[in-house]
């Protein structure tokens, strides 16, 4: 298995797209810590992990609570080797009607919060000469979106993140990448009504959802020794609704 | 004393990949010793690791020379 000793770190992974990435990451080997906002949602994780991981309470817009769980997987698990920032959030509302809570939420939860944990593990990566950091952004940070501003924009700013990190990095065998889902059936979509997916579906020409697994497939692809070369990259996983 | 002097010259050798006589007190990482700017902060970072010690960001960057690196550690260190 290609990740075998392997430590990945997966925010949000107490369901939806996140739990996916923790499965597939346990799949081909690694040992994985996974995160929810709540204790209950950090049991749930250990749960399902076994004997291949852990799950952590974590707000990753909480500093302190950042430092504390990584100083606590580092002495029961050793440096993290996969760093997966999945945890996100949506706050949307037209710009007209948009509260600056909204947005501050928005870019603190998607786009600080990843500044944020990629520092805290950068160090012990440069130093191994190996990483990974694998960012999920989405393709409407490319595309746009009405009634997004602030997750647009966050999601744009990962991939300048991105960009950037991946440059500095780069010749320190760490790459950094983006993997952009298009509609994925999770929690977050669930919202939509029915009218508002076939509007959807119009412009998928897969004419459906994407699964969680299709997404976490890319993932653990970026993630696996074969990718090494590939940084800087986004990788699109959206059923042909944009193809950048 | 010398000892400190030694032990920053041969992390010095290690990480930028340099002759011993090349590390004249007075040079500078990065336009006499070809390091560039990541180079200079894992340098740090093994001066951290060599005198465990945590050498805060303000003071890191100032820490250009080889002279400088064995002021600081001299400074901050017990032994
Ligand atoms: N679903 C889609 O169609 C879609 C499309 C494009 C991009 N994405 C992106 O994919 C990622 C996962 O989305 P999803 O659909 O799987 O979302 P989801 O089902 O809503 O799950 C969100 C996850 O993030 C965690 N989380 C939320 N706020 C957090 C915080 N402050 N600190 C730590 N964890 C936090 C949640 O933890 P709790 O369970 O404890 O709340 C949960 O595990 C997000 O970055 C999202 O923007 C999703």
């Amino acid at each position: 298995m290609s990740l075998e000793n392997k430590v990945a770190l997966v925010t949000g992974a107490s369901r939806g797209i996140g739990k996916a990435i923790a499965q597939q990451l346990v799949a081909a080997g690694a040992k994985v810590i996974g995160t929810a906002t709540s204790e209950n949602g950090a049991a749930a994780i250990s749960e399902y992990l076994g004997d291949n991981g852990k799950g952590m309470a974590l707000n990753v817009t909480d500093s302190e609570q950042v430092a504390e769980v990584l100083k606590a997987i580092e002495e029961q698990f050793g440096s993290i080797d996969i760093l997966v920032n999945n945890a996100g959030i949506t706050r949307d509302n037209l710009m007209m009607r948009m509260k600056e809570d909204e947005w501050d939420s928005v870019i603190e939860t998607n786009l600080t919060a990843v500044f944020r944990l990629a520092k805290a593990v950068i160090r012990g990566m440069m130093k191994r000469r190996e990483g990974r950091i694998i960012n999920i952004s989405s393709v409407v940070g490319t595309t746009g979106n009405p009634g997004q501003v602030n997750y647009c924009a966050a999601k744009a700013g990962l991939t300048g993140f991105t960009k950037s990190l991946a440059k500095e990095v780069a010749a320190r065998g760490i790459t950094v990448n983006c993997v952009a889902p298009g509609f994925i059936d999770t929690d977050m979509t669930k919202a939509l009504t029915e009218e508002q997916k076939s509007a959807i579906f119009a412009n998928i020409p897969a004419a459906r959802l994407g699964a969680p697994e299709e997404v976490a497939a890319a993932v653990a692809f970026l993630a696996s020794p074969g990718a090494a070369y590939i940084t800087g990259e986004t990788i699109h996983v959206n059923g042909g609704m944009a193809m950048i | 004393m010398s000892n400190i002097e030694e032990r920053v010259k041969k992390i010095i050798i290690e990480q930028l990949g340099v002759k011993e006589e090349e590390v004249k007190a007075e040079a500078s990482f990065e336009n006499d010793l070809g390091a560039d700017s990541l180079d200079t902060v894992e340098l740090v970072m093994a001066l951290e690791e060599e005198f465990e010690t945590e050498i805060p960001d303000e003071e890191a960057e100032k820490i250009k020379t080889v002279q400088a690196a064995i002021d600081y550690v001299k400074a901050h260190s017990d032994d």
